[in-house]
């Protein structure tokens, strides 16, 4: 049935935005570092926690007002943006020359550190159980169809409209300013772009923490969504973005989106039509189908290595 | 210069693991019948004037909200015990060894209870899986264990020192089944099942199978995995079908979102489930998409009994929430264990499991505990119907 | 002595010894258990070296191996826990059914490994990597899905005939394997395209058929250690196979050094051994009341303490214990079978 269609089209892009939002993020990070920053989805968690302990503190008037909305997307994503650069600076910078897979150790005990560490509840740690998300917007319907037979509520749309105005800046800073021209210099090749005079470390950080603020968005994106917040939900966003970044070719900017949004709708379809008990095996069937098609990704280039 | 130092590391290791090893008393010969545990130097359990018994939970990972809330059950029960002048003069303690959610360390922490720290009993666990990986330990050690809320039938299957004071999941699952038939008058129903959780699936398969049996049509089934957030496709699948209810035996931390989402899709079934959606953080999670659902229980809390209401008193008291069913199972597991410890003749594990499956109508919290011949609690359940920040009882079902 | 027969003189040292020491720990339920996890990380995390460290790939999806070889060992176990081998005392015939049912595990393994492996090899680093991951959580979706595997409650009721000996004798077999592979043909190629595979391809080395071999080779004894680990554990269910639990394991590889089965061997005792080490450290020095909180509240610290010391581990020594070197390279010369020179 058409409503049926309509329903799952409308929440599979809800949940492709949030996907692509933290896709970015680690394509980024993957382009100017050739790393796969598994702290990322952790990141994530962070700055949900944050937005929620800003919301808690304006109380229930204040937090659903427009400069109560703002006020914790801000703290959130300046938050992790100082987080990102913690991280980078302290944990990743000196690991920069050495294998890889000695800094993906590093990723790993940092999400582990993270989303562990958020599960005590000593201190300002906020401890295991799931709470929910304050209502920063609050629920009214913005279009039913039919006698309820599609509902679009105003946070949904409200939703859509941040993440994408998100994109399209991320998109002018990459493609049209001076510094999305370094970053995009720094991923084809540092060395040479240090040559050049492009101040690599500051632009790597840099890069950090723009991905960092881009995952603190789009959690509180996802808590809006989803209301239930706990310390483990990183590791869950996290792994399915990372499919989506590698599904649209890792170190591509377009492509993260793309591959969210079509993770997020193959998701959402194939749960729907059929059985859902294969979710999750789901992502990354579609990510094996994808990469023996085009090993490189949807948009990704298999660059051949020159020696 | 390396190899020494990775040699140092290892030894050290080793040396601390072993360390304990040679002060544990030798372990028990095998040997037939309910009879004591030979053993030197002292009993096994009691060390002076203090009993130790072992606890085994979740306390980190994923199910580590079910872990904490059996350990403050079963801390409260110990405080009051032992304020009451503790069993036979003695103080009970309490070992309590993290499982991660994982079987292969429940059954390490079953066995390093049992052979190193040498418990009288133990205590646990939530998953069944965790239970029967502590049963496989605890039961040839003849060592008595109760689980305070592992619902699968084949926990106690495993051998006569394994107990439980919680349902069964053949028993709760006909539960709801006869309310949503017989009072809620309900001919369609769709299921959503956690498919990580044996509880839900075990509860899921029963009310399918006694729902159909009592004339009704389970018009669909859908599933998620635990831990997810988004549910919406399920949903709008169970939509299409049309059901008056959907059955969703799953956890609060699961519930709570599942009924906000529904009801902003536009389900108006009504939703049920089961014992798991006891807390009071289904009320933050659920808002007020919860309302007018219903769940099956042990107890409930408005009930008047002074026993229940001093109860939820002294643990908000103690723990700043109001408690949920598996904290108030692992109260009453505690508690049976006490009794039986006072009960029994004296104080080896062979008496201890005597008494404790001599259990009848002891007053718990979560009901009037009588252990059967298959060492499970035969109690009635109720049904509660969510309201706003609490619950109502509605009716009470009998085995 | 013929060649072939000093090739087995280690194995009969090993018997000897593994009898003796079985003989005389055997009965110690805690001891043998702990020494049998412990066994079954040693076994995963010297076969992740294979692939991670000798042939420096980036293989993140071990326990989905060990998953195959468990559930196939284990219902394998179970299908034929009633018969027995006639002619043949009780014991014994358990014993050979035991073994039987590791080799079928460690054979299911192999198969996964190649069907894994040939596609994904012929791709980037990265790429493997988030591959062995799917294929870790497409394990874990399948067995939760069917009855066969007993879905979410899991295999239990699998006869538990593992022993002290058998773990570990499949750890000095492993281990054998390990050094035998470094000190061959094979091992120099692998070692070649871990340094630069584009060079070795241009030498000659079929990169992608030798990649495939190791992570085979791998993807077995992956698959012995989950046979090895159905039969100590009473129950075995999905999350036991986790993809955290791949991470523990790359960790001990890459903490012990790439490359060397040496380190592997050590950062896997020690940081199998590390909690349990920390709880009893804990209770001796708490005592009985405060102890017990402490150990509890030590177990509830223990992953983000790992997690720090993960991070600190690799600024402070990222090559890891050992970096390349083995312990048989301070063998004394005269001692049969020492190699100098290339590793």
């Amino acid at each position: 049935m058409i409503s049926d269609f309509a329903q799952h089209l409308i929440n599979g892009v809800a949940a492709g935005t949030i996907y692509a939002l933290v896709a970015l993020g680690y394509t980024m990070v993957y382009g100017v570092l050739k790393l796969i920053n598994f702290a990322h989805g952790d990141v994530m968690m962070v700055g949900t926690f944050l937005g929620y302990g800003v919301a808690q503190r304006l109380g229930p008037e204040r937090q659903s007002t427009l400069w109560g909305v703002l006020l914790v997307f801000l703290a959130a994503m300046l938050g992790c943006a100082v987080l990102g650069f913690l991280i980078e600076r302290f944990a990743y910078r000196p690991l920069r020359d050495k294998p890889r897979l000695t800094a993906l150790i590093t990723a790993i005990g940092i999400s582990f550190t993270l989303s562990y560490g958020f599960q005590l509840d000593f201190g300002p740690l906020p401890g295991a159980a799931p709470r929910a998300f304050p209502e920063i917007i609050i629920p009214a319907e913005w279009l039913v169809i039919g006698d309820r037979a599609v509902v679009i509520w105003n946070w949904q749309v409200i939703s859509l409209a941040i993440a994408i105005a998100l994109m399209l800046m991320l998109q002018g800073l990459v493609y049209r300013t001076r510094f999305g021209r370094a970053m995009r210099a720094v991923s084809f090749d540092h060395r040479t772009a240090a040559l050049m005079g492009i101040p690599v470390d500051r632009i790597i950080a840099l890069t950090f923490m723009l991905g960092s603020a881009l995952a603190a968005g789009a959690g509180i994106l996802y808590a809006i969504k989803d209301t239930a917040i706990q310390p483990l939900m990183g590791l869950y966003v996290g792994l399915k973005a990372f499919v989506a970044a590698v599904i649209g070719g890792i170190g591509n900017v377009p492509g993260a989106v793309v591959g969210g949004l079509l993770l997020g709708l193959v998701e959402e379809f194939v749960v729907g039509y059929s059985s859902s008990s294969w979710r999750d095996a789901v992502a990354f069937g579609f990510l094996i189908l994808v990469l023996l098609v085009r090993p490189g990704g949807l948009f990704g280039r298999v660059a051949a290595e020159k020696v | 210069m390396r190899f020494a130092l990775a040699a140092v590391l290892t030894s050290c290791a080793l040396a601390l693991v072993g360390c304990e090893k040679k002060t544990s008393a030798p372990p028990p010969a095998p040997g037939g019948g309910p009879a004591a545990a030979p053993s030197s130097g002292g009993t096994p359990g009691i060390a002076g004037d203090t009993i130790l018994i072992g606890e085994v939970g979740s306390l980190t990972g994923s199910e580590a909200t079910f872990g904490i809330s059996t350990r403050n059950g079963i801390e409260l029960a110990l405080r009051e015990i032992n304020a009451a002048g503790g069993v036979k003069g003695k103080k009970v303690d309490v070992r309590v060894y993290d499982d991660q959610s994982k079987p292969e360390e429940a059954a390490n922490a079953a066995t390093r209870l049992i052979n190193q720290d040498q418990v009288l009993l133990i205590l646990g666990e939530v998953a069944s899986t965790n239970s029967i990986a502590m049963a496989n330990k605890a039961q040839p050690a003849k060592v008595p264990m109760i689980s305070n809320a592992s619902t699968n039938p084949k926990v106690t299957e495993i051998g006569d020192y394994i107990f439980r004071v919680c349902f069964i999941d053949p028993f709760q699952g006909y539960v709801m089944a006869k309310f949503a038939h017989e009072n809620l008058k309900f001919n369609r129903v769709a299921v959503l099942k956690d498919l990580a959780s044996d509880y839900s699936q075990g509860l899921a398969d029963v009310f399918k199978r006694k729902f159909t049996e009592m004339g009704g049509k389970v018009v669909g089934e859908e599933t998620y995995a635990k831990g997810s957030t988004d549910f919406r496709s399920q949903l709008t699948a169970i939509k299409r079908l049309q059901p008056e209810g959907i059955y969703i035996p799953g956890y609060y931390t699961d519930i709570g979102v599942i009924a906000r989402q529904a009801r902003e899709l536009g389900v108006n079934a009504k939703l049920m489930g089961g014992d798991g959606w006891d807390s009071a953080k289904l009320f933050e999670l659920g808002g007020s998409a919860v309302e007018g659902n219903y769940f099956s229980n042990h107890y409930s809390p408005d009930d008047p009994n002074p026993r229940i209401q001093k109860f939820i008193a002294d643990y908000k008291a103690a723990f700043g929430s109001v408690p949920d069913a598996l904290a108030a199972l692992g109260y009453d597991a505690a508690k049976v264990a006490a009794d039986a410890m006072n009960r029994a003749p004296s104080l080896d594990r062979g008496a201890i499991r005597n008494a404790i499956a001599a259990t009848r109508n002891f007053p718990g919290v979560t009901g009037t505990i009588t252990l059967d011949e298959k060492r499970n609690a035969t109690k009635p359940a109720v049904v509660l119907e969510v309201g706003k920040g609490k619950t109502r009882y509605v009716a009470t079902i009998a085995p | 002595m013929p060649a072939a027969l000093r090739g087995l003189v280690p194995v009969l040292i090993a018997i000897a010894v593994l009898a003796v020491l079985q003989v005389l720990v055997g009965s110690s339920p805690f001891f043998v258990y702990l020494a049998s996890i412990v066994g079954v990380n040693v076994v995963l995390a010297v076969s992740l070296n294979i692939v991670n460290g000798m042939t420096g790939q980036f293989s993140i999806g071990h326990a989905g191996f060990m998953a195959v070889g468990a559930y196939t060992a284990g219902k394998l176990s179970l299908l034929i826990k009633d018969l027995a081998i006639s002619g043949l005392p009780g014991v014994v015939s358990d014993q050979v059914q035991f073994v039987g049912t590791l080799l079928a595990g460690g054979i299911a393994a192999a198969v996964c490994g190649f069907v894994v492996g040939l596609p994904s090899l012929r791709l980037r680093g990265d790429y493997l990597a988030i591959v062995t991951l799917g294929f870790g959580e497409i394990i874990r979706v399948i067995v939760q899905n069917l009855d066969l595997f007993g879905r979410a409650l899991g295999l239990s009721g699998v006869p538990q005939t593992s022993s002290l000996f058998a773990v570990w004798f499949c750890v000095f077999l492993v281990t054998l394997v390990a050094r035998r592979i470094v000190g061959s043909t094979h091992g120099r190629s692998l070692w070649a395209i871990r340094e630069d595979e584009v060079a070795a391809e241009a030498m000659g080395v079929n990169t992608t058929g030798y990649k495939v071999r190791a992570f085979v080779i791998s993807s077995f004894f992956a698959g012995v250690a989950g046979g090895l680990f159905a039969h100590f554990v009473p129950i075995i269910n999905p999350g036991s196979f986790t993809f955290v639990k791949s991470i523990e394991v790359v960790v001990m590889v890459v903490a012990g050094g790439l490359g060397s089965t040496t380190g592997a061997i050590v950062a896997a005792v020690f940081l199998t051994l590390l909690p349990e080490a920390l709880r009893t450290l804990f209770l001796q020095v708490g005592g009985l009341d405060t102890g017990a909180s402490l150990a509890q509240k030590v177990d509830q610290i223990r992953m983000p303490v790992y997690g720090i010391l993960l991070v600190i581990l690799m600024l402070v020594r990222p090559q890891g214990l050992f970096g390349t070197r083995e312990i048989w390279d301070l063998l004394p010369r005269w001692l049969p079978g020492t190699r100098r020179g290339l590793r």
